[in-house]
C-alpha cells in the first residue's frame, strides 16, 4: 500500500478499548489492535476469541475492552464458532432481517495453543468450507494463559514449564510446526505471516487484505510474549525485528495459491542474534552447547530455503 | 387439515424442521440420527427449504457452530447421537448457560463400550445436568409433535434455554408408522418468526457473549439459570396446550396410562411405554389393577407432580434404560426415588435396569415385572431394589 502512514492509522479510534488486563508490552494486545485497525470505519464486525490471555484479559464480567460484538465460546472451538456465526449473517441477510446496507466482518483470534494444538481441527473445518471470516492466531509460542507451557508452535529447545531445561533435558525435543503452510494447503483465497515490524505496515496491508478477500483468510502474527520469552519487556520491537531479520520468522503471504515474500533481510542475521536476546534459550549459549545452536541455525535455514523455493515458483 | 402419513421418527422430525425453516443447521453425520441432516440437506438441495445448513467437521463443532449461530440472532438446531452428543457436552453447557434457545434431535443410542448403534438412553441420561430441557417420545408422532413445541418453549422470556428433542435409536427412528402431520401454515404460524432482544449482528448494539465471571458472580448466573429451568414447566404446560387447539393432540409432563386406580405402576420413558401400555392392557384384562407413567419431560424433572401421581399405587417399577454406575441404580430410579422421599410419598419402588444396547423389552417382561411387584406386596417376597431385566446369566 503506497499511501501507508502509521501517523493516520493510529489516529484511527481504537477499537479494543485500553482499561483491559493484559501484561504490560504484551504482543498479543499489539497484534489485535493492528489487525482492528484495518477494518474500515463504519463497517461492523464481530470478534470470536479462543479461550487464552486475550480472552480472560479483555473480557470480564461485567466489563469488555470490545467495541465491537464479541464471543468467546471454549477453548478448542473459534473457527466453529465464528463459522456459525458468518452462516448466521448470510441467512439474515437473504431473508431480509438485517439492513441491507449494513456490512459485518468476522474476526477471530486464537493464541497458538487455541489455534495450532486443540483447536487446529476447528480451524481446518472453518477453511475448508470457505467461511468468508479471517481466524488469527496470535502465535506467542506456548500456553502462556497457564502458566508457559509448551505447543506444536514452541520453537525447538525453548525452556517452558512442561520441557524445562535440566540435567538432562535440552528444552522442548521438536521442532514448531508450521501452521501458516498447512493452511495455505487448504488453498484458501489469502493466508499470510507477519509480526509487529516495520512501521506496522506489514501487519496493516495483511490484515486489510485478509478481512477485505472475500472467503476464508488466516492470519498468523508472531506476537512475543515478555514472560514467556524472557526478554527485556521494552525491547519487544527490537525482538520482532531479530526474527525477521535472522528469518527465523519470515513475512510471506500465500494470495490465492501465490507464494508471495513480503521482505528479504538485506543481511541474514545468525539466529543467535534472535535466541540471545531470550531467557527461554539462555542454556543454549553454554559451552558444549554449540551443535544445539548449530543445529536451531541448519532448521531455520531450511525452512527459509523451502520459502523462497516456493516464492520463486 | 391434518395430513396422515406413514414415516420414521427421523423423517418425521426433518419433516418438522423443514415445515419451521429455521435459519441455521450444522451437523455431522451419526448413526442413527444420520437421517435427519441427510433429509433437511435435500430439502435444501430440492429448494423445499432455505435453512443455512452447515456440514460442520464433529459434533463439537456443530454444537459450537450452533452456538455462534444463534448468539447472532439466528434460529439454529442440529441432530446428533451417542458419542456425538457426548462430544458436544462441554458446548451443551455453554449453550445453556449462555441462556441460547437452540434445538436439538437427539436419537438415543448407547454411549461405548463396548460400541454398539443400538438404543438406550445413556446419551440423553449423560448429558442430563447440562441444563438443557430433555423431551422424550414414545413413537414418531410424539417425535413430531414435541419437535413443533420445541422453539416455542425455548424463545420463551420466562425460559431462554435449549431443548432436547429426543426419541428412540431404530425402535422410533426407524421404524415406519402412522402418523397424522400438521399442515405447513398452522406450524409456522405455532412457531412463529425468531425476535431476539440482544444479538450479536444487532448494528445499533453491539454485546459480548461468553464472559469470564468471577466467583463473585457466578454463583447468581447458576441460580438464575436454575430458576429458568424451574419456569419451564409451565411454559411447557401452556405450549402443550395450545398444540392441542392445532393437532388434537394433548400432551402433559407425563402421560398417566389407566393409573386411576392403579396399585402397581410402571414408570418408563421412550418407546419401550407402549409395550408396558400393552401388558397393561393384557393385565386388566385378567382383572390386575396396573397401570402405566410414562415420563415426557425429564428436564426439568417433575418430581412433585410424579410423587404426586404415584401416591395411591402400592409399588413402582422404574424402568431405567441406562446404567449411571453410581452403585446405587439407574437415574431415572435415583431420581423418582429421590422425589418420592421428598414428597413424603413412601411406596415400594423397584428399579430395573432393561433394553441397553437395543435388548428387546416384551410385554412378556413388562407382564413379568407386575408380577414380581404383586408377589413383593401381596406375599412379602423380598425382590432386589436395583435389577437388571433379561440379562444372560
Amino acid at each position: 500500500m503506497s499511501d501507508y502512514s502509521l501517523k493516520t492509522i493510529m489516529n484511527k479510534p481504537e477499537r479494543l478499548a485500553p482499561g483491559h488486563r493484559m501484561c504490560a508490552g504484551c504482543g498479543a494486545t499489539i497484534g489485535v489492535r493492528a489487525v482492528l485497525r484495518a477494518l474500515h470505519e463504519g463497517d461492523h464486525a464481530v470478534i470470536g476469541n479462543a479461550t487464552g490471555c486475550l480472552e480472560v484479559s479483555s473480557f470480564m464480567y461485567p466489563y469488555t475492552a470490545w467495541e465491537d460484538s464479541y464471543i468467546h465460546n471454549a477453548f478448542e472451538n473459534a473457527g466453529a464458532t465464528l463459522s456459525g456465526v458468518e452462516t448466521a449473517y448470510r441467512v439474515l441477510k437473504k431473508r431480509g432481517k438485517l439492513p441491507e446496507d449494513t456490512t459485518f466482518k468476522f474476526i477471530t483470534f486464537g493464541g497458538d495453543g487455541g489455534t495450532y494444538d486443540i483447536g487446529f481441527q476447528s480451524l481446518s473445518g472453518a477453511m475448508e468450507r470457505g467461511h468468508d471470516m479471517v481466524y488469527v492466531c496470535y502465535d506467542n509460542g506456548a500456553y502462556m494463559n497457564t502458566g508457559i507451557q509448551r505447543s506444536s508452535a514452541t520453537p525447538m529447545y525453548a525452556d517452558t514449564t512442561t520441557t524445562p531445561v535440566g540435567k538432562k533435558s535440552n528444552g522442548k525435543m521438536q521442532n514448531r510446526k508450521d501452521l501458516a503452510s498447512i493452511i495455505a494447503d487448504h488453498n484458501v483465497p489469502y493466508v499470510a505471516q507477519t509480526t509487529l515490524t516495520q512501521n506496522f505496515e506489514d501487519i496493516h496491508r495483511k490484515s486489510e487484505k485478509a478481512i477485505y478477500t472475500e472467503g476464508a483468510s488466516f492470519l498468523n502474527i508472531m506476537t512475543p510474549c515478555p514472560r514467556g520469552w524472557r526478554y527485556d519487556t521494552p525491547d519487544i520491537m527490537k525482538i520482532c525485528k531479530l526474527a525477521v531479520d535472522t528469518c527465523y520468522w519470515p513475512l510471506f503471504e500465500v494470495d490465492h495459491g501465490k507464494w508471495i515474500l513480503s521482505y528479504e533481510p538485506k543481511k541474514k542475521l545468525p539466529i543467535e542474534d534472535f535466541l540471545k536476546e531470550q531467557g527461554r534459550f539462555k542454556h543454549l549459549f553454554k559451552k558444549g552447547n554449540e551443535d544445539l545452536l548449530e543445529q536451531f541455525q541448519a532448521e531455520v535455514d531450511r525452512r527459509w530455503e523451502d520459502l523462497l523455493y516456493k516464492c520463486a515458483r | 387439515m391434518a395430513i396422515k402419513e406413514r414415516m420414521s421418527g427421523n423423517e418425521a422430525v426433518s419433516y418438522a424442521i423443514r415445515q419451521i425453516n429455521p435459519d441455521v443447521m450444522p451437523a455431522f453425520p451419526i448413526t442413527p440420527s444420520t437421517e435427519i441432516p441427510q433429509l433437511v440437506s435435500t430439502y435444501i438441495a430440492n429448494g423445499e427449504m432455505d435453512t443455512e445448513f452447515i456440514p460442520v467437521e464433529s459434533e463439537h463443532s456443530s454444537m459450537s457452530a450452533a452456538i455462534g449461530a444463534e448468539s447472532a440472532g439466528a434460529r439454529s438446531l442440529t441432530a446428533t447421537s451417542s458419542a456425538g452428543l457426548a462430544l458436544m457436552w462441554e458446548e451443551l453447557l455453554l449453550a445453556a448457560s449462555n441462556r441460547l434457545p437452540l434445538v436439538l434431535a437427539l436419537v438415543n443410542r448407547t454411549l461405548s463400550g463396548p460400541i454398539n448403534i443400538n438404543c438406550d438412553h445413556s446419551d440423553g441420561m449423560g448429558a442430563r445436568d447440562t441444563g438443557w430441557i430433555q423431551i422424550y417420545a414414545e413413537n414418531n408422532q410424539e417425535a413430531y409433535d414435541n419437535f413443533i413445541q420445541a422453539y416455542p418453549i425455548a424463545e420463551d422470556d420466562r425460559v431462554h434455554l435449549p431443548v432436547m428433542i429426543c426419541q428412540d435409536g431404530f425402535i422410533t427412528s426407524h421404524a415406519v408408522e402412522n402418523i397424522m402431520l400438521l399442515e405447513d401454515a398452522p406450524v409456522k404460524e405455532f412457531v412463529g418468526e425468531y425476535e431476539p432482544e440482544e444479538y450479536l449482528l444487532n448494528p445499533g448494539k453491539p454485546i459480548a457473549v461468553g464472559p469470564y465471571a468471577v466467583s463473585n458472580y457466578v454463583m447468581e448466573a447458576k441460580k438464575n439459570q436454575e430458576i429458568a429451568l424451574e419456569n419451564s414447566k409451565e411454559v411447557i404446560l401452556e405450549v402443550a396446550k395450545k398444540f392441542y387447539k392445532i393437532s388434537g393432540r394433548e400432551y402433559g409432563l407425563f402421560e398417566e396410562y389407566r393409573t386411576e386406580d392403579a396399585d402397581y405402576i410402571m414408570l418408563i420413558m421412550g418407546s419401550a411405554a407402549g409395550t408396558a401400555k400393552q401388558a397393561v392392557d393384557d393385565l386388566r384384562e385378567r382383572g390386575k389393577k396396573v397401570g402405566v407413567l410414562k415420563l415426557r419431560v425429564f428436564r426439568p424433572f417433575p418430581a412433585k407432580e410424579i410423587a404426586m401421581a404415584l401416591r395411591n399405587c402400592k409399588a413402582v417399577a422404574i424402568m431405567d434404560r441406562c446404567e449411571s454406575y453410581n452403585g446405587n441404580g439407574g437415574p431415572l430410579g435415583s431420581e423418582v426415588n429421590a422425589g418420592l422421599f421428598r414428597n413424603k410419598t413412601m411406596i415400594e419402588t423397584v428399579n430395573y435396569i432393561y433394553g441397553l444396547a437395543g435388548r428387546d423389552f416384551t410385554v412378556g417382561d413388562a407382564c413379568s415385572i407386575f408380577a414380581e411387584l404383586e408377589d413383593m406386596i401381596v406375599n412379602g417376597k423380598e425382590i432386589e431394589q436395583y435389577q437388571y431385566v433379561r440379562l444372560r446369566k
